[in-house]
């Protein structure tokens, strides 16, 4: 059988147009987030500071810790106080988490300064917000996961800021099985999910330009051609 | 046209920031950026691991309670049976004394629950454990069948005599009115020394057990955990709540968090942590919600560290 559902042009432009639910879907997709915009090959020329290292840097730094978490759950929440391969593995975990915090930090006050929200970019800040605050919780969840003294005291502690707002009668910090789960499977899916969406929204939206760029601006002026899009554009 | 030609607004509006860029590019390799990031980090966090490891203190058990400081066990004990400990005056969800619970103004959230994850400290912490001796002490039958009013007669009178005896010893209280509440504490130390009270207090019973709530919970109220963990810098005077054990960074992006607790209203107040929470709730909600606030959202106008950030761009304009 051949389906035969070539998109029909519009009289306006020639944008193609779907008449499927499947084909209108790829049709929005490929509007809002074109293949060369996805992954692009130029960049905008103010795209040049240390401070875009540090987004980079945070999904580095997730990739370890989701790699040596996958090691650690593999072998469950106790063996790395009995094997010193574990320790290492629960090292690597630990320090991925704290460089992690360090470049999201770093980078939601750059963003900040850069008051990156600007021309319709509101969603990736609140995503980023969100990835801060679920990424604090599963850090949390973490430190309760350790099944050493610090554990049991941070669960003593804690308990007190979650009952008194009546959390705590069921996120029950001191159930290892209940914090477990939350830890290793609901928590780092919200994250990971939150910064999928986060970084697809980035480059939807472009990065953003410099607050007080203007369109006297050489670079905004320039008609020069762009050595970076020029070989796509001539394909 | 707008009156700044700078704009900090989220709105999709007709400037530079709304429409895609039409200007100079650079090249720009996002691949070869994650890989060179990826290594990097790698290295970083080997290095890191290699050099300073991780700490991991083990954890306490009732046993190395009890064999430290059996007098601090017994009284703990005697205040779980006169319910006098922080957990039965606790309230919900633990249970249900009155005016316990945290309040925000007229709110009592923490009283929404219910008790929801009930403890009676007398019967779960002493007397259900005891029972699980292979001979049960005959003191549990005289606690059963005295009045309230005569279980706390007896526990407080045992408690001022601890109190008073020489290194709060128990072998040093002279002879009382203490009912079997001796005979219950002593029982309970003995069986704690032993190691047989860790298994059977959080797992009443049961083979499995993930829950470890009752344990937690009568370790805090004595004095020997919290006093380990007070030298360990983790008490919340201590800013305890981002640190960890050792010199180690702990959760220090909670640094906010744990500096509400150090200062006033908030240090004095009995409810501290409702207050706590909800002003980190209102401070998290307003950042998330910057772009849509005027004023706050025009900092990075009036402070232009954006400036330094561009400071490329800005150079060749
Ligand atoms: C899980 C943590 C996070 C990851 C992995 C992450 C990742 C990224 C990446 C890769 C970019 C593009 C490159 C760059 O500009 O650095 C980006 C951009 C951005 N991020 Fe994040 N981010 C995280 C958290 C945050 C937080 C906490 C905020 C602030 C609330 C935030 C706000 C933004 C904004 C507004 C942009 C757009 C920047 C622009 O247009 O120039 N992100 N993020």
């Amino acid at each position: 059988m051949t389906v035969d559902h070539e998109p029909v042009s519009t009289a306006d432009g020639g944008e193609p147009r779907f008449s499927t639910w499947t084909g209108k879907a790829r049709g929005w997709a490929l509007r809002r987030l074109p293949p060369d915009k996805l992954l692009p090959e130029g960049q905008p020329s103010y795209v040049s500071s240390w401070i875009y290292v540090f987004g980079m840097g945070a999904v580095a730094a997730l990739v370890y810790i989701i790699g040596s978490g996958i090691v650690l759950a593999l072998n469950g929440p106790t063996w790395f106080h009995v094997s010193s391969l574990g320790r290492f593995i629960n090292s690597t975990h630990l320090w991925s988490v704290e460089l992690f915090f360090m470049f999201m930090v770093i980078h939601l006050w750059g963003k900040f300064w850069m008051a990156a929200w600007r021309g319709g970019r509101v969603l990736t800040w609140i995503t980023g917000m969100l990835a801060f605050v679920v990424s604090i919780v599963t850090a949390f969840t973490g430190y309760l996961l350790q099944t050493n003294f610090d554990s049991q005291w941070i669960a003593f502690q804690a308990k007190d800021a979650l009952n008194a707002v009546g959390i705590g009668a069921w996120f029950n910090v001191a159930d290892l099985g209940q914090i477990l789960m939350w830890h290793i499977t609901l928590l780092p899916l919200a994250v990971a999910v939150v910064v999928a969406l986060h970084v697809v929204l980035v480059r939807m939206h472009g990065v953003v330009p410099p607050l007080e760029a203007a369109a006297s601006d050489a670079q905004l002026s320039s008609a020069t051609p762009n050595p970076a899009t020029e070989s796509e554009h001539r394909k | 046209m707008t009156k700044s030609p700078v704009s900090t607004s989220w709105r999709t509006r007709d400037d530079i920031a709304s429409r895609p860029w039409g200007g100079t590019l650079r090249e720009y390799d996002l691949f070869k950026e994650l890989v060179v990031g990826v290594v990097v980090v790698g290295l970083l966090v080997l290095g890191l691991s290699a050099v300073f490891s991780s700490p991991d203190d083990p954890s306490v058990t009732l046993k190395s309670w009890a064999q430290a400081q059996p007098a601090d066990f017994v009284a703990t004990a005697t205040a779980e049976l006169g319910g006098t400990s922080g957990t039965a005056g606790y309230g919900p969800p633990y249970n249900s004394t009155p005016d316990a619970s945290q309040k925000l103004g007229p709110i009592d959230l923490q009283s929404l629950s219910g008790v929801r994850l009930p403890i009676d400290t007398a019967t779960d912490f002493v007397i259900s454990p005891l029972q699980t001796l292979p001979t049960a002490p005959a003191a549990i039958d005289e606690w059963t069948k005295a009045s309230d009013a005569q279980h706390a007669a007896w526990t407080t009178a045992y408690a001022d005599a601890l109190g008073k005896a020489p290194d709060n010893d128990p072998a040093k209280v002279p002879p009382g009115d203490y009912g079997p509440v001796p005979a219950l504490t002593g029982a309970l130390l003995a069986m704690a020394q032993q190691g047989t009270l860790d298994p059977v207090l959080s797992a009443k019973g049961s083979f499995y057990n993930t829950d470890y709530k009752a344990s937690i919970l009568f370790l805090g109220d004595g004095s020997y955990f919290p006093g380990l963990a007070d030298a360990q810098h983790l008490t919340g005077d201590q800013w305890g709540m981002m640190n960890e054990t050792g010199n180690y960074p702990g959760q220090s992006w909670l640094w906010l968090f744990s500096a509400l607790y150090q200062v006033e209203p908030f240090k004095s107040s009995p409810n501290a942590d409702v207050l706590v929470v909800f002003s980190m709730v209102i401070l998290t909600l307003l950042l998330t919600l910057v772009p849509f606030i005027p004023g706050l959202r025009s900092l990075p106008r009036r402070i232009p560290v954006h400036r330094l950030i561009w400071r490329d761009y800005y150079k060749h304009r």
